[in-house]
């Protein structure tokens, strides 16, 4: 069936058919209407779940964490400030090893009080253990949470997964949808099985006092999930692909075989760059795109080509890029744009103007300092 | 279970002999005692059971002072520890 929908409606949809018995979310814009969405459908009894209202996003978090460790599917959702009042909690359900899905709708972070897209808030929150998904479409948000649940409860990944996608550029613009049947959903994701849970039955202490030696294999082991997680995420991405035609992996590569620029950027700047790389394609100029799916793990691996050109919306101050910073250290010829804080548009011409002044071994801040 | 995460079997003394953190002594005067119950059930480390008057496992019990703060007839002294 073809859904016309907004992203935050579609992630809503997506949630409420990967079936979770308990929801606990704060609204925050752009994420709102998700929220919203979720409480409708557990009110008319379409979704059997608990819908836990809150007084702020760290006590979502904390609420979703203590339903996840008695062995429950679940979810929430935020945006921005909201995720960063959750950041102690989002270390505890990595630790924890529950794998907790949620969206986070990518907002600037203020002062100045800025509601567009930035992915400054979800690449803050790279540490904590979270599984992280970029999304440049409304079809890809509702693939990423179907996937995604089938990922974090995977029993070599046991970590929390994030779908992340832009702000308004997705949250609030409709887009067609391809929705499998709530069948073809249960039978891709079958219901969840904890690798522990609270009890009363038999009781056990979750949390309990920890000395170097465990906690360092305990980090270990978290460590080793996120390195499972890679090639689970490609068998989940492979599976998905022969049900439902959409394949997915770690990375989407687009016209790279012969590139001599790669452009490596993510979310809605991806889809952008592919028309970029079309319109440099029909002038002559060899150019090809890497979108990155996943930010956590990290795809390494895929990140070879010898010239590479890296748009961040995102930035950390003192350093550069966040993205661009990670490939950097791989030794590779790369040029590194920052682009778009704030919701500033980039459209496929900036990204073929960027394309242009990495040729001239140019990078920077895009338009304000470039050199 | 692949997944290491802090996880502990509740068993009795699993953090040792806390019964030397104290500094204040518990003493129950069971002339005052009602049997209420109040002190077994507030008891943070169940360092207090039911006998025919509650009493006080001195190996585990911390000396918070809970029980003696929660008994309605002031019949819990907390004492100096002597050493």
């Amino acid at each position: 069936m073809i859904v016309i929908d907004t992203a935050n409606h579609i992630a809503a949809l997506a949630a409420k058919m990967a079936k979770p018995a308990v929801i606990a979310a704060y609204p925050i814009t752009p994420q709102t209407t998700i929220v919203e969405r979720l409480a409708q459908y557990v009110e008319k009894g379409e979704l059997k779940a608990e819908f836990i209202r809150v007084e702020s996003e760290h006590s979502a978090m904390a609420a979703c964490i203590g339903a996840a460790a008695t062995g429950v599917r679940t979810f929430t959702a935020t945006s921005s400030h909201g995720l960063l009042l959750m950041h102690e909690m989002l270390h505890w359900a990595g630790l924890a090893r529950l794998p907790i899905v949620m969206v986070n709708v990518n907002r600037a972070l203020g002062p100045g009080w800025n509601i567009w897209s930035d992915l400054n808030d979800s690449l803050a929150q790279r540490d904590t253990g979270w599984l992280q998904f970029y999304a440049s479409s409304n079809q890809e948000v509702f693939d990423n949470i179907i996937q995604a649940y089938k990922i974090a409860e995977n029993s070599d990944v046991m970590l929390p997964a994030m779908i992340a996608y832009d702000g308004f550029i997705l949250s609030h613009t409709s887009m067609p949808v391809e929705v499998p049947s709530q069948q073809e959903i249960d039978a891709f994701l079958p219901p969840f099985k904890p690798s522990w849970t609270l009890d009363i039955e038999n009781p056990i202490t979750h949390g309990n006092i920890v000395p170097p030696e465990p906690y360092m294999e305990i980090r270990y082991s978290m460590h080793q999930a996120m390195e499972n997680a890679k090639k689970i995420i490609e068998e989940v991405g492979e599976e998905f692909g022969r049900k439902f035609g959409r394949e997915y992996g770690l990375v989407e590569e687009y016209r790279c075989e012969d590139a001599d620029y790669v452009i490596v950027t993510m979310a809605a700047l991806a889809a952008e760059a592919r028309v970029a790389v079309d319109e440099l394609r029909s002038k002559g100029e060899k150019a090809g795109l890497l979108k990155l799916r996943t930010f956590r793990p990290f795809p390494h691996e895929y990140l070879k080509y010898d010239k590479m050109i890296v748009i961040d919306r995102d930035i950390s101050p003192g350093l550069g890029g966040i993205v661009y910073n990670e490939i950097k250290a791989g030794g590779k010829e790369v040029y590194g744009f920052i682009a778009g804080l704030g919701g500033v548009d980039v459209s496929y011409k900036d990204i073929e103007r960027i394309y242009e002044l990495a040729k001239e071994g140019k990078e920077g801040w895009y338009p304000t300092e470039v050199k | 279970m692949n997944v290491k995460t802090a996880i502990s079997i509740p068993t009795e003394g699993a953090m040792g002999k806390t019964g030397t953190w104290r500094v204040f002594r518990p003493v129950i005067d069971t002339s005052k005692c009602i049997k209420c119950w109040r002190c077994w059930i507030f008891c943070p480390d169940a360092a207090i059971s039911r006998n025919e008057y509650p009493s006080i496992d001195y190996e585990y019990c911390k000396g918070c002072g809970i029980c003696s703060n929660v008994c309605p007839v002031k019949a819990i002294e907390m004492r100096r520890e002597e050493k």
